[in-house]
């Protein structure tokens, strides 16, 4: 068998092919953490609502005193990571389907990314100093 | 863009995005209630004088709806993420329900929040 007969082979697997590519250079990861704060989401969204609901009709040191118990700055703190990752996610593509101008887009994803932290860490800021009480 | 017809699996998948965008933009409304929460009495009496007014109170159940309907239309697509559902029926059926649905879970809500004393 001569080595003409034989197609030229990659010695790369297929997964060592894809990895680390696509426009995003990340592959599918943002698509899987998508579906992860989604069903996150999902699952925290009654308990959520039932705090909302405690929350009516109480002043602020009503509020504090609700939102400052262990559960419910716990279920707060994972429905607010999970809401800035999903809405990060979310509009970034929003802007990856509708933005074609290069310089245009990549300041748009950065202005996504910062709009994003600043509602996740102003949020997880007042949590985190209601339960502290300072 | 020109599409032979427009259906309702379409027109959802808009309403998806927009519900999404509405929700973004309305996270500012979450962080200013929190944020005011943690500030002191008069900045939360401010932002319960603001989601108490006409304006805020539309606001406000514009969220609850865009909350719903984006969750259960979310469910839909993880459904289809899945490999389920893709039969014309399924999908219309799928897409009626993630509508009616939201509107549903929305004034249930509205109905509860009032019930408790939320509308005081």
């Amino acid at each position: 068998m001569s080595t003409a007969d034989t197609p030229k082979r990659s010695m790369r697997t297929p997964l060592g092919r894809v990895r680390n590519l696509g426009a995003a250079h990340s592959g599918t990861s943002d698509f899987w953490r998508q579906r992860i704060t989604a069903v996150a989401m999902t699952l925290l969204m009654l308990p959520v609502i039932v705090v909302v609901m405690m929350l009516l009709g109480s002043n602020q040191a009503g509020a504090k005193v609700i939102l400052g118990s262990l559960p419910i700055a716990v279920i707060m703190l994972l429905f607010i990571v999970a809401s800035a990752w999903h809405m990060k996610i979310g509009m970034q593509v929003v802007i990856e389907d509708y933005v074609h101008n290069e310089k245009l887009k990549l300041i748009s994803i950065m202005l996504n990314n910062f709009f994003s932290v600043a509602v996740a860490l102003a949020s997880t800021y007042a949590i985190l100093k209601i339960s502290s009480g300072v | 863009m020109q599409v032979y017809r427009w259906t309702l699996t379409m027109a959802l998948s808009i309403v998806h995005r927009a519900t999404g965008i509405a929700l973004y933009v309305g996270t500012l409304l979450l962080v200013w209630w929190l944020v005011a929460a943690a500030s002191g009495p008069a900045a939360y009496a401010y932002v319960q004088a603001f989601t108490g007014s006409i304006i805020g109170r539309l606001i406000v159940f514009g969220y609850t709806w865009a909350l719903m309907h984006h969750m259960l239309s979310g469910i839909r697509h993880f459904v289809w993420d899945l490999g389920y559902g893709f039969k014309a029926n399924e999908r219309e059926a799928l897409t009626w329900g993630a509508l009616i649905g939201g509107i549903v879970l929305t004034v249930l809500i509205w109905i509860i929040a009032y019930a408790i004393g939320g509308g005081r």
